[in-house]
Protein backbone atom coordinates (compact mmCIF):
# COMPACT_ATOMS: atom_id res chain seq x y z
CA UNK A 1 0.00 0.00 0.00
CA UNK A 2 2.88 2.37 0.67
CA UNK A 3 4.14 1.84 -2.89
CA UNK A 4 1.31 2.72 -4.37
CA UNK A 5 0.47 5.87 -2.07
CA UNK A 6 4.11 7.02 -3.36
CA UNK A 7 2.93 6.53 -6.70
CA UNK A 8 0.10 8.61 -6.06
CA UNK A 9 2.13 10.97 -4.22
CA UNK A 10 4.88 11.45 -7.47
CA UNK A 11 1.21 12.22 -9.37
CA UNK A 12 -0.25 15.00 -6.78
CA UNK A 13 1.68 15.94 -4.11
CA UNK A 14 -0.91 17.84 -2.44
CA UNK A 15 -3.76 15.24 -1.85
CA UNK A 16 -3.99 13.09 0.67
CA UNK A 17 -4.23 9.46 -1.06
CA UNK A 18 -5.10 7.81 2.79
CA UNK A 19 -8.05 9.77 3.67
CA UNK A 20 -9.40 10.92 0.08
CA UNK A 21 -12.64 8.73 -1.26
CA UNK A 22 -13.39 10.91 -4.46
CA UNK A 23 -10.46 10.38 -6.35
CA UNK A 24 -12.23 10.46 -9.55
CA UNK A 25 -15.80 11.98 -8.56
CA UNK A 26 -13.98 15.36 -7.63
CA UNK A 27 -11.82 15.32 -10.91
CA UNK A 28 -8.42 15.15 -8.86
CA UNK A 29 -7.36 12.02 -11.17
CA UNK A 30 -7.60 12.47 -15.03
CA UNK A 31 -6.88 10.51 -18.10
CA UNK A 32 -3.31 11.58 -17.90
CA UNK A 33 -2.86 9.94 -14.33
CA UNK A 34 -5.30 7.59 -15.17
CA UNK A 35 -2.65 5.73 -17.93
CA UNK A 36 0.41 6.70 -15.74
CA UNK A 37 -1.22 4.46 -12.78
CA UNK A 38 -2.20 1.63 -15.62
CA UNK A 39 1.12 1.56 -16.70
CA UNK A 40 3.13 2.18 -13.10
CA UNK A 41 1.36 -0.64 -11.34
CA UNK A 42 2.18 -3.10 -14.26
CA UNK A 43 5.95 -2.04 -13.89
CA UNK A 44 6.22 -2.23 -10.17
CA UNK A 45 4.03 -4.65 -8.74
CA UNK A 46 3.80 -6.85 -12.28
CA UNK A 47 -0.07 -6.16 -12.50
CA UNK A 48 -2.11 -5.37 -15.50
CA UNK A 49 -5.14 -4.11 -14.78
CA UNK A 50 -7.51 -5.06 -17.55
CA UNK A 51 -10.10 -3.01 -19.25
CA UNK A 52 -13.04 -4.55 -17.20
CA UNK A 53 -11.34 -2.94 -14.09
CA UNK A 54 -10.96 0.09 -15.51
CA UNK A 55 -14.26 1.94 -13.77
CA UNK A 56 -14.39 4.85 -11.62
CA UNK A 57 -15.09 2.53 -8.12
CA UNK A 58 -11.29 1.37 -8.51
CA UNK A 59 -10.43 4.32 -8.74
CA UNK A 60 -11.71 6.62 -6.22
CA UNK A 61 -9.48 5.94 -3.45
CA UNK A 62 -5.92 4.43 -2.53
CA UNK A 63 -7.63 1.66 -0.93
CA UNK A 64 -9.92 0.67 -3.48
CA UNK A 65 -7.11 0.56 -6.44
CA UNK A 66 -4.89 -1.41 -3.74
CA UNK A 67 -7.81 -3.95 -3.16
CA UNK A 68 -7.94 -4.07 -6.87
CA UNK A 69 -3.94 -4.83 -7.05
CA UNK A 70 -4.26 -7.35 -4.19
CA UNK A 71 -7.19 -9.01 -6.05
CA UNK A 72 -5.64 -9.63 -9.12
CA UNK A 73 -2.32 -10.59 -7.63
CA UNK A 74 -4.03 -13.38 -5.99
CA UNK A 75 -5.87 -14.50 -9.36
CA UNK B 1 -20.30 31.53 -50.29
CA UNK B 2 -18.44 34.45 -48.24
CA UNK B 3 -19.19 33.42 -44.74
CA UNK B 4 -19.01 29.99 -42.68
CA UNK B 5 -22.91 31.07 -41.45
CA UNK B 6 -24.32 30.30 -44.90
CA UNK B 7 -23.92 26.70 -43.71
CA UNK B 8 -26.35 27.13 -40.55
CA UNK B 9 -28.94 29.05 -42.56
CA UNK B 10 -29.03 26.26 -45.00
CA UNK B 11 -29.13 23.60 -42.49
CA UNK B 12 -31.50 25.46 -40.16
CA UNK B 13 -34.21 25.70 -42.81
CA UNK B 14 -34.12 22.33 -44.26
CA UNK B 15 -33.55 20.59 -40.97
CA UNK B 16 -35.17 22.74 -38.42
CA UNK B 17 -36.05 20.13 -36.10
CA UNK B 18 -32.89 17.87 -36.24
CA UNK B 19 -30.51 17.83 -33.50
CA UNK B 20 -27.38 19.12 -34.49
CA UNK B 21 -25.13 19.06 -31.39
CA UNK B 22 -26.29 17.07 -28.03
CA UNK B 23 -24.17 16.16 -25.02
CA UNK B 24 -25.61 14.10 -21.83
CA UNK B 25 -27.72 16.48 -20.44
CA UNK B 26 -28.74 19.17 -23.11
CA UNK B 27 -29.21 18.92 -27.13
CA UNK B 28 -30.06 22.13 -29.84
CA UNK B 29 -31.35 21.37 -33.14
CA UNK B 30 -30.53 23.20 -36.02
CA UNK B 31 -33.74 25.82 -35.84
CA UNK B 32 -32.60 26.51 -32.05
CA UNK B 33 -29.19 26.85 -33.18
CA UNK B 34 -29.98 29.60 -35.66
CA UNK B 35 -32.38 31.28 -33.45
CA UNK B 36 -30.48 31.55 -30.51
CA UNK B 37 -27.04 32.79 -32.47
CA UNK B 38 -29.48 35.81 -34.17
CA UNK B 39 -30.75 37.15 -30.57
CA UNK B 40 -27.25 37.11 -28.93
CA UNK B 41 -25.86 38.42 -32.04
CA UNK B 42 -28.28 40.94 -32.04
CA UNK B 43 -27.77 41.70 -28.59
CA UNK B 44 -23.95 42.11 -29.11
CA UNK B 45 -25.05 44.31 -32.24
CA UNK B 46 -27.15 46.60 -30.30
CA UNK B 47 -24.11 47.10 -27.89
CA UNK B 48 -21.74 48.07 -30.90
CA UNK B 49 -19.59 45.00 -30.76
CA UNK B 50 -18.81 44.14 -34.00
CA UNK B 51 -15.53 43.29 -36.06
CA UNK B 52 -13.65 42.27 -32.90
CA UNK B 53 -13.06 39.55 -30.89
CA UNK B 54 -15.32 37.99 -28.65
CA UNK B 55 -14.27 35.55 -25.71
CA UNK B 56 -16.74 32.99 -25.23
CA UNK B 57 -15.71 31.44 -22.03
CA UNK B 58 -18.20 28.29 -21.45
CA UNK B 59 -17.80 24.85 -20.70
CA UNK B 60 -17.96 22.39 -23.84
CA UNK B 61 -21.72 22.13 -24.09
CA UNK B 62 -24.03 22.76 -27.31
CA UNK B 63 -24.80 26.09 -25.97
CA UNK B 64 -21.17 26.94 -26.95
CA UNK B 65 -21.52 26.41 -30.30
CA UNK B 66 -24.55 28.40 -30.27
CA UNK B 67 -22.59 31.50 -28.93
CA UNK B 68 -19.82 30.74 -31.28
CA UNK B 69 -22.47 31.40 -34.15
CA UNK B 70 -23.43 34.08 -32.30
CA UNK B 71 -20.41 35.89 -32.45
CA UNK B 72 -20.20 35.24 -35.77
CA UNK B 73 -23.96 36.57 -36.37
CA UNK B 74 -22.05 39.86 -34.78
CA UNK B 75 -19.40 40.00 -37.49
CA UNK B 76 -17.02 39.11 -34.68
CA UNK B 77 -14.91 36.35 -34.29
CA UNK B 78 -15.25 34.43 -31.26
CA UNK B 79 -12.04 32.92 -29.09
CA UNK B 80 -13.26 29.82 -27.19
CA UNK B 81 -12.32 29.57 -23.48
CA UNK B 82 -12.74 27.07 -20.76
CA UNK B 83 -12.48 26.18 -17.51
CA UNK B 84 -9.79 23.24 -18.03
CA UNK B 85 -7.50 25.77 -19.34
CA UNK B 86 -5.01 26.80 -16.71
CA UNK B 87 -5.83 29.93 -14.79
CA UNK B 88 -2.18 31.12 -15.99
CA UNK B 89 -2.86 30.79 -19.94
CA UNK B 90 -6.40 32.52 -19.49
CA UNK B 91 -4.93 35.54 -18.26
CA UNK B 92 -2.20 35.25 -20.75
CA UNK B 93 -4.85 35.34 -23.71
CA UNK B 94 -6.90 37.86 -22.30
CA UNK B 95 -4.33 39.97 -21.89
CA UNK B 96 -3.18 39.79 -25.74
CA UNK B 97 -6.86 39.64 -26.73
CA UNK B 98 -8.14 42.51 -24.69
CA UNK B 99 -11.44 41.31 -25.86
CA UNK B 100 -14.47 44.56 -25.20
CA UNK B 101 -17.09 41.25 -24.93
CA UNK B 102 -16.99 38.01 -22.87
CA UNK B 103 -19.60 35.58 -22.66
CA UNK B 104 -20.07 33.49 -19.85
CA UNK B 105 -22.12 29.78 -19.20
CA UNK B 106 -24.25 29.25 -16.58
CA UNK B 107 -21.12 27.64 -14.59
CA UNK B 108 -18.40 30.01 -16.14
CA UNK B 109 -19.51 33.21 -14.46
CA UNK B 110 -17.54 33.87 -11.49
CA UNK B 111 -14.16 32.73 -13.41
CA UNK B 112 -15.48 35.02 -16.58
CA UNK B 113 -16.06 37.79 -14.29
CA UNK B 114 -12.77 37.39 -12.95
CA UNK B 115 -10.36 37.35 -16.29
CA UNK B 116 -12.64 39.99 -18.01
CA UNK B 117 -11.54 43.29 -16.45
CA UNK B 118 -13.25 45.99 -18.45
CA UNK B 119 -15.09 44.03 -20.67
CA UNK B 120 -18.76 43.94 -20.74
CA UNK B 121 -19.84 40.31 -19.55
CA UNK B 122 -22.80 38.60 -21.55
CA UNK B 123 -24.61 35.88 -19.76
CA UNK B 124 -25.52 33.55 -22.17
CA UNK B 125 -28.67 32.48 -20.91
CA UNK B 126 -30.00 35.96 -21.33
CA UNK B 127 -29.05 37.03 -24.64
CA UNK B 128 -29.86 33.72 -26.27
CA UNK B 129 -33.83 34.58 -25.11
CA UNK B 130 -33.16 38.64 -26.61
CA UNK B 131 -34.99 40.26 -29.41
CA UNK B 132 -33.91 39.31 -32.94
CA UNK B 133 -32.86 42.22 -35.08
CA UNK B 134 -32.95 40.66 -38.29
CA UNK B 135 -32.50 43.85 -40.19
CA UNK B 136 -29.58 44.60 -38.51
CA UNK B 137 -28.04 41.24 -38.74
CA UNK B 138 -28.63 41.52 -42.63
CA UNK B 139 -27.09 44.08 -43.20
CA UNK B 140 -24.43 43.43 -41.16
CA UNK B 141 -23.65 39.99 -42.96
CA UNK B 142 -24.17 42.07 -46.05
CA UNK B 143 -21.51 44.18 -45.57
CA UNK B 144 -18.81 41.55 -44.51
CA UNK B 145 -16.02 39.54 -46.75
CA UNK B 146 -14.55 36.21 -46.90
CA UNK B 147 -11.11 37.59 -45.50
CA UNK B 148 -13.08 39.01 -42.44
CA UNK B 149 -11.25 36.65 -39.49
CA UNK B 150 -13.94 34.15 -37.46
CA UNK B 151 -12.43 32.59 -35.04
CA UNK B 152 -8.79 33.23 -32.91
CA UNK B 153 -7.46 29.65 -31.82
CA UNK B 154 -4.80 29.88 -28.56
CA UNK B 155 -2.17 27.44 -29.29
CA UNK B 156 1.70 26.80 -27.51
CA UNK B 157 4.82 29.71 -27.83
CA UNK B 158 8.22 29.01 -26.94
CA UNK B 159 8.66 31.99 -24.64
CA UNK B 160 5.69 30.48 -22.40
CA UNK B 161 3.30 33.44 -24.10
CA UNK B 162 0.38 31.46 -26.18
CA UNK B 163 0.01 32.67 -29.73
CA UNK B 164 -3.39 33.18 -30.91
CA UNK B 165 -4.26 31.91 -34.57
CA UNK B 166 -6.67 34.14 -36.27
CA UNK B 167 -8.26 32.52 -39.11
CA UNK B 168 -10.79 34.14 -42.04
CA UNK B 169 -13.76 32.51 -43.43
CA UNK B 170 -12.42 31.60 -46.19
CA UNK B 171 -9.55 29.51 -45.24
CA UNK B 172 -12.46 28.03 -42.98
CA UNK B 173 -15.00 27.20 -45.80
CA UNK B 174 -12.04 26.04 -48.07
CA UNK B 175 -11.04 23.44 -45.41
CA UNK B 176 -14.60 22.22 -44.29
CA UNK B 177 -15.84 21.85 -48.19
CA UNK B 178 -12.06 19.40 -49.02
CA UNK B 179 -12.03 17.68 -45.70
CA UNK B 180 -15.94 17.01 -46.16
CA UNK B 181 -15.23 15.73 -49.49
CA UNK B 182 -12.21 13.41 -48.44
CA UNK B 183 -14.12 11.85 -45.50
CA UNK B 184 -17.47 11.41 -47.73
CA UNK B 185 -19.56 12.63 -44.67
CA UNK B 186 -23.32 12.96 -45.40
CA UNK B 187 -26.28 13.45 -43.22
CA UNK B 188 -26.51 10.54 -41.06
CA UNK B 189 -22.92 11.04 -40.00
CA UNK B 190 -23.08 11.01 -36.17
CA UNK B 191 -19.71 12.47 -34.97
CA UNK B 192 -18.47 11.71 -31.30
CA UNK B 193 -16.94 14.70 -30.30
CA UNK B 194 -13.59 14.31 -28.23
CA UNK B 195 -11.02 17.07 -28.32
CA UNK B 196 -12.23 20.42 -26.58
CA UNK B 197 -13.52 23.37 -28.46
CA UNK B 198 -10.28 25.31 -27.94
CA UNK B 199 -8.36 22.90 -30.16
CA UNK B 200 -8.73 23.40 -34.01
CA UNK B 201 -9.48 19.94 -33.83
CA UNK B 202 -12.88 20.70 -32.77
CA UNK B 203 -13.53 22.40 -36.14
CA UNK B 204 -13.68 18.58 -37.94
CA UNK B 205 -16.93 17.85 -35.90
CA UNK B 206 -18.21 21.43 -35.64
CA UNK B 207 -19.11 22.72 -39.18
CA UNK B 208 -19.40 18.99 -41.45
CA UNK B 209 -22.14 19.03 -38.89
CA UNK B 210 -23.77 22.66 -39.47
CA UNK B 211 -22.91 22.03 -43.29
CA UNK B 212 -24.28 18.69 -43.84
CA UNK B 213 -27.02 18.11 -41.23
CA UNK B 214 -25.61 15.36 -39.26
CA UNK B 215 -25.14 15.16 -35.88
CA UNK B 216 -22.22 15.65 -33.54
CA UNK B 217 -22.67 14.11 -29.42
CA UNK B 218 -19.74 15.86 -27.29
CA UNK B 219 -18.58 12.95 -24.93
CA UNK B 220 -18.28 13.37 -21.15
CA UNK B 221 -14.33 14.29 -20.28
CA UNK B 222 -14.46 11.70 -17.48
CA UNK B 223 -15.11 8.54 -20.16
CA UNK B 224 -11.84 9.25 -21.23
CA UNK B 225 -10.49 7.49 -18.56
CA UNK B 226 -12.15 4.19 -18.85
CA UNK B 227 -12.16 2.71 -22.05
CA UNK B 228 -15.08 -0.07 -21.69
CA UNK B 229 -17.38 2.57 -20.72
CA UNK B 230 -16.47 5.27 -23.61
CA UNK B 231 -17.23 2.01 -26.42
CA UNK B 232 -20.58 1.95 -24.44
CA UNK B 233 -21.32 5.63 -24.53
CA UNK B 234 -20.39 5.10 -28.38
CA UNK B 235 -22.72 2.36 -28.61
CA UNK B 236 -25.64 3.65 -26.76
CA UNK B 237 -25.60 7.35 -29.02
CA UNK B 238 -24.67 5.29 -32.09
CA UNK B 239 -21.52 7.55 -33.05
CA UNK B 240 -20.23 6.08 -36.37
CA UNK B 241 -17.70 8.72 -37.07
CA UNK B 242 -14.50 9.61 -34.94
CA UNK B 243 -11.99 12.41 -35.42
CA UNK B 244 -9.60 12.08 -32.45
CA UNK B 245 -6.23 13.05 -31.68
CA UNK B 246 -4.20 9.66 -31.48
CA UNK B 247 -4.02 8.97 -27.53
CA UNK B 248 -7.66 9.06 -27.20
CA UNK B 249 -7.59 6.07 -29.88
CA UNK B 250 -4.77 4.12 -28.39
CA UNK B 251 -6.48 4.42 -24.72
CA UNK B 252 -9.58 2.33 -25.85
CA UNK B 253 -7.36 -0.15 -28.15
CA UNK B 254 -3.75 -0.38 -25.14
CA UNK B 255 -6.12 -1.06 -22.57
CA UNK B 256 -7.81 -4.37 -24.48
CA UNK B 257 -11.43 -2.68 -24.09
CA UNK B 258 -12.08 -4.91 -27.64
CA UNK B 259 -11.98 -7.76 -25.11
CA UNK B 260 -15.19 -6.89 -23.46
CA UNK B 261 -17.37 -4.42 -25.95
CA UNK B 262 -17.16 -3.56 -29.41
CA UNK B 263 -18.35 -0.41 -31.28
CA UNK B 264 -21.51 -1.44 -32.84
CA UNK B 265 -21.56 1.51 -35.64
CA UNK B 266 -18.44 2.81 -36.47
CA UNK B 267 -17.31 3.47 -39.93
CA UNK B 268 -14.94 6.36 -39.96
CA UNK B 269 -11.97 6.99 -37.79
CA UNK B 270 -9.80 9.89 -38.72
CA UNK B 271 -6.90 10.58 -36.26
CA UNK B 272 -3.95 12.68 -35.68
CA UNK B 273 -2.62 15.26 -33.41
CA UNK B 274 0.53 12.44 -33.39
CA UNK B 275 1.79 9.39 -35.16
CA UNK B 276 -0.25 6.24 -34.70
CA UNK B 277 1.67 3.48 -33.11
CA UNK B 278 1.66 0.75 -35.68
CA UNK B 279 1.17 -2.06 -32.99
CA UNK B 280 -2.16 0.14 -31.43
CA UNK B 281 -2.92 0.95 -35.46
CA UNK B 282 -3.25 -3.09 -36.00
CA UNK B 283 -5.27 -3.49 -32.93
CA UNK B 284 -8.06 -1.53 -34.26
CA UNK B 285 -7.65 -2.77 -37.59
CA UNK B 286 -7.58 -6.21 -36.45
CA UNK B 287 -10.67 -5.51 -33.82
CA UNK B 288 -12.53 -3.08 -36.75
CA UNK B 289 -11.68 -4.45 -40.53
CA UNK B 290 -14.26 -2.56 -42.08
CA UNK B 291 -13.91 1.03 -40.20
CA UNK B 292 -12.15 3.39 -42.73
CA UNK B 293 -8.76 4.79 -41.28
CA UNK B 294 -7.71 8.32 -42.06
CA UNK B 295 -4.65 10.19 -41.15
CA UNK B 296 -4.80 13.76 -40.71
CA UNK B 297 -2.38 16.20 -40.60
CA UNK B 298 -1.98 19.79 -40.26
CA UNK B 299 -1.37 22.80 -37.89
CA UNK B 300 -3.82 25.40 -36.58
CA UNK B 301 -1.51 27.83 -38.60
CA UNK B 302 -3.18 26.37 -41.53
CA UNK B 303 -6.90 25.88 -40.45
CA UNK B 304 -6.38 22.28 -39.25
CA UNK B 305 -5.92 19.35 -41.26
CA UNK B 306 -4.09 19.89 -44.61
CA UNK B 307 -2.83 16.32 -45.74
CA UNK B 308 -4.48 12.86 -45.38
CA UNK B 309 -4.00 9.73 -46.32
CA UNK B 310 -6.13 7.19 -46.01
CA UNK B 311 -4.70 3.71 -44.68
CA UNK B 312 -4.72 1.26 -48.15
CA UNK B 313 -1.98 -1.19 -47.08
CA UNK B 314 -0.31 -3.13 -44.52
CA UNK B 315 1.70 -1.50 -42.02
CA UNK B 316 5.02 -3.80 -40.28
CA UNK B 317 6.33 -3.12 -36.91
CA UNK B 318 8.82 -0.12 -37.61
CA UNK B 319 6.43 1.36 -40.72
CA UNK B 320 5.39 4.90 -40.06
CA UNK B 321 1.65 5.27 -41.52
CA UNK B 322 2.58 8.38 -43.86
CA UNK B 323 0.65 12.05 -43.94
CA UNK B 324 -0.16 11.39 -47.39
CA UNK B 325 -0.92 13.97 -49.95
CA UNK B 326 -2.27 17.83 -49.73
CA UNK B 327 -6.44 18.63 -49.83
CA UNK B 328 -7.39 20.26 -52.97
CA UNK B 329 -5.96 23.78 -53.09
CA UNK B 330 -3.24 23.01 -50.60
CA UNK B 331 0.38 22.98 -51.98
CA UNK B 332 2.83 21.57 -49.57
CA UNK B 333 6.64 21.87 -50.60
CA UNK B 334 9.59 20.82 -48.26
CA UNK B 335 12.55 22.75 -47.83
CA UNK B 336 15.81 22.33 -46.94
CA UNK B 337 18.16 23.91 -44.45
CA UNK B 338 19.45 26.54 -47.99
CA UNK B 339 15.23 27.09 -48.76
CA UNK B 340 15.88 25.03 -51.54
CA UNK B 341 13.20 22.30 -53.19
CA UNK B 342 14.02 18.75 -51.70
CA UNK B 343 12.90 14.83 -50.52
CA UNK B 344 13.59 15.75 -47.14
CA UNK B 345 13.38 18.95 -45.21
CA UNK B 346 10.17 21.49 -43.66
CA UNK B 347 7.05 20.81 -44.17
CA UNK B 348 5.74 24.47 -46.00
CA UNK B 349 2.62 25.50 -47.06
CA UNK B 350 0.52 27.73 -49.57
CA UNK B 351 -2.54 28.28 -50.12
CA UNK B 352 -5.87 29.74 -49.07
CA UNK B 353 -5.18 27.73 -45.98
CA UNK B 354 -2.50 29.91 -44.76
CA UNK B 355 -3.98 31.47 -41.68
CA UNK B 356 -4.14 35.51 -40.84
CA UNK B 357 -1.15 35.04 -38.62
CA UNK B 358 -1.07 35.61 -34.91
CA UNK B 359 -2.92 38.13 -33.00
CA UNK B 360 -1.44 41.12 -32.19
CA UNK B 361 1.80 39.46 -32.50
CA UNK B 362 3.80 41.04 -35.63
CA UNK B 363 7.36 39.39 -34.52
CA UNK B 364 6.15 35.94 -33.99
CA UNK B 365 3.72 36.14 -36.74
CA UNK B 366 6.91 37.25 -39.31
CA UNK B 367 9.09 34.13 -38.41
CA UNK B 368 6.50 31.61 -39.41
CA UNK B 369 4.38 33.21 -41.88
CA UNK B 370 6.89 34.29 -44.70
CA UNK B 371 7.43 35.08 -48.57
CA UNK B 372 7.63 31.83 -50.48
CA UNK B 373 11.34 31.49 -50.55
CA UNK B 374 11.28 30.12 -54.23
CA UNK B 375 8.84 32.99 -55.70
CA UNK B 376 10.65 36.47 -55.72
CA UNK B 377 8.39 37.86 -58.10
CA UNK B 378 5.30 39.14 -56.48
CA UNK B 379 3.99 38.70 -52.64
CA UNK B 380 2.78 34.92 -51.42
CA UNK B 381 2.78 33.71 -48.06
CA UNK B 382 3.18 30.61 -47.21
CA UNK B 383 3.40 29.25 -43.86
CA UNK B 384 6.66 27.40 -42.02
CA UNK B 385 5.23 24.21 -40.21
CA UNK B 386 8.88 23.41 -38.60
CA UNK B 387 7.96 20.18 -38.77
CA UNK B 388 10.09 17.92 -40.91
CA UNK B 389 9.08 15.54 -43.17
CA UNK B 390 10.61 12.99 -46.27
CA UNK B 391 9.28 11.68 -49.24
CA UNK B 392 8.71 8.22 -49.31
CA UNK B 393 9.34 5.92 -52.83
CA UNK B 394 5.64 6.20 -53.50
CA UNK B 395 5.66 9.90 -53.68
CA UNK B 396 3.69 10.58 -49.96
CA UNK B 397 5.02 12.63 -47.15
CA UNK B 398 6.00 10.73 -43.76
CA UNK B 399 6.59 12.63 -40.98
CA UNK B 400 10.34 12.81 -39.72
CA UNK B 401 10.59 15.14 -36.42
CA UNK B 402 10.05 18.52 -35.46
CA UNK B 403 12.96 21.01 -36.01
CA UNK B 404 12.70 22.89 -32.61
CA UNK B 405 12.12 21.33 -29.20
CA UNK B 406 8.18 21.36 -30.09
CA UNK B 407 6.95 17.81 -29.19
CA UNK B 408 3.53 16.31 -29.75
CA UNK B 409 2.87 15.02 -26.45
CA UNK B 410 -0.80 12.90 -25.70
CA UNK B 411 -1.86 14.68 -29.10
CA UNK B 412 -0.86 18.45 -27.97
CA UNK B 413 1.61 20.44 -29.23
CA UNK B 414 4.07 21.24 -26.63
CA UNK B 415 6.87 23.99 -26.58
CA UNK B 416 9.45 22.35 -24.49
CA UNK B 417 10.78 25.98 -24.23
CA UNK B 418 7.38 27.56 -22.51
CA UNK B 419 7.70 24.51 -19.74
CA UNK B 420 11.42 26.14 -19.29
CA UNK B 421 10.64 29.40 -19.22
CA UNK B 422 7.88 28.75 -16.64
CA UNK B 423 10.26 26.87 -14.34
CA UNK B 424 13.00 29.72 -15.13
CA UNK B 425 10.51 32.53 -13.31
CA UNK B 426 10.41 30.93 -10.21
CA UNK B 427 12.52 32.16 -7.35
CA UNK B 428 15.63 30.37 -6.85
CA UNK B 429 15.80 28.98 -9.83
CA UNK B 430 18.93 28.88 -12.20
CA UNK B 431 18.67 26.82 -14.99
CA UNK B 432 15.89 24.10 -15.99
CA UNK B 433 15.81 21.44 -19.16
CA UNK B 434 12.49 19.53 -20.04
CA UNK B 435 13.25 16.60 -21.58
CA UNK B 436 10.79 14.47 -23.79
CA UNK B 437 10.98 10.84 -23.50
CA UNK B 438 9.80 9.27 -27.00
CA UNK B 439 9.15 5.66 -25.72
CA UNK B 440 7.35 6.48 -22.72
CA UNK B 441 5.99 9.50 -24.04
CA UNK B 442 6.65 11.52 -20.86
CA UNK B 443 8.29 14.66 -20.37
CA UNK B 444 10.67 15.01 -17.26
CA UNK B 445 12.16 17.92 -15.80
CA UNK B 446 15.90 18.91 -14.40
CA UNK B 447 16.40 22.09 -12.82
CA UNK B 448 18.82 23.29 -10.38
CA UNK B 449 18.03 25.57 -7.32
CA UNK B 450 14.13 26.71 -6.15
CA UNK B 451 11.32 24.70 -4.91
CA UNK B 452 12.00 21.03 -3.94
CA UNK B 453 10.76 18.35 -6.17
CA UNK B 454 7.53 18.39 -5.00
CA UNK B 455 6.93 21.93 -4.41
CA UNK B 456 7.60 22.08 -8.05
CA UNK B 457 5.50 19.44 -9.45
CA UNK B 458 2.24 21.23 -7.12
CA UNK B 459 3.35 24.91 -8.68
CA UNK B 460 3.73 23.72 -12.15
CA UNK B 461 0.04 22.11 -11.72
CA UNK B 462 -1.57 25.25 -11.33
CA UNK B 463 0.31 27.09 -14.14
CA UNK B 464 0.87 24.95 -16.73
CA UNK B 465 -2.07 22.79 -19.16
CA UNK B 466 -2.40 19.15 -17.65
CA UNK B 467 -0.46 17.47 -20.90
CA UNK B 468 2.41 19.94 -20.30
CA UNK B 469 3.19 18.82 -16.50
CA UNK B 470 6.60 17.08 -16.15
CA UNK B 471 5.95 13.32 -14.94
CA UNK B 472 8.74 13.36 -12.84
CA UNK B 473 10.72 16.48 -11.30
CA UNK B 474 14.68 15.90 -10.58
CA UNK B 475 16.38 18.93 -9.12
CA UNK B 476 20.02 18.93 -9.45
CA UNK B 477 22.86 20.46 -7.88
CA UNK B 478 24.15 21.47 -10.65
CA UNK B 479 22.82 21.29 -14.12
CA UNK B 480 25.38 19.13 -17.00
CA UNK B 481 26.89 21.37 -19.55
CA UNK B 482 27.90 20.23 -23.24
CA UNK B 483 31.61 21.08 -23.91
CA UNK B 484 30.00 24.44 -25.69
CA UNK B 485 28.46 25.10 -22.39
CA UNK B 486 25.30 24.72 -23.02
CA UNK B 487 22.65 22.17 -21.14
CA UNK B 488 23.57 18.78 -21.89
CA UNK B 489 19.83 18.09 -23.09
CA UNK B 490 21.02 14.48 -24.97
CA UNK B 491 22.12 13.71 -22.03
CA UNK B 492 19.61 14.39 -19.68
CA UNK B 493 17.37 12.56 -21.83
CA UNK B 494 19.57 9.49 -21.92
CA UNK B 495 19.97 9.78 -17.88
CA UNK B 496 15.69 9.68 -17.69
CA UNK B 497 15.53 6.81 -20.25
CA UNK B 498 17.69 4.84 -17.93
Amino acid sequence: MDELIEILKDLHSDVDFNTCTTLIDDKILDSFDIVSIVSEVDDRFDVTIPAKELVPENFNSAKALWELITRLQED
Amino acid sequence: MRNVLEYLDKTASAYPSKIAFRDEKTALTFGQLDLMSRRAGSALLRDGISREPVAVYMSKTPAQIAAFMAVLQAGCFYVPIDDEMPATRIRLIFENLKPRAVIFGEDTEENASKFAGDATVYSWESISRGEEDAEALTKLRSSMIDTDPAYIMYTSGSTGIPKGVAVCHRSLIDYIESFCEVMRFDEDTVFGSQTPFYFDASLKDIYPTIKLGCETVIIPHTLFMFPVKLVEFLNEYKINTLCWVVSALTMISAFGAFDEVMPQYLKLVGFGGEVFPIKQYKRWKKALPDVRYINLYGPTETTGVSMYYEVDRDFEKDDVIPLGRPFENVDIFLLDENDKLSDEGEICMRGTCVTLGYYQDKERTSEAFVQNPLNDRYPEIIYRTGDIARRNERGELVFVSRKDFQIKHMGHRVELGEIEADVNSIKGVSSSCAVYLKKKDRIELYYEGGPEEAEMLSYLKEKLPRYMVPTKTHKLTAMPLTPNGKIDRKGLTQLSEG
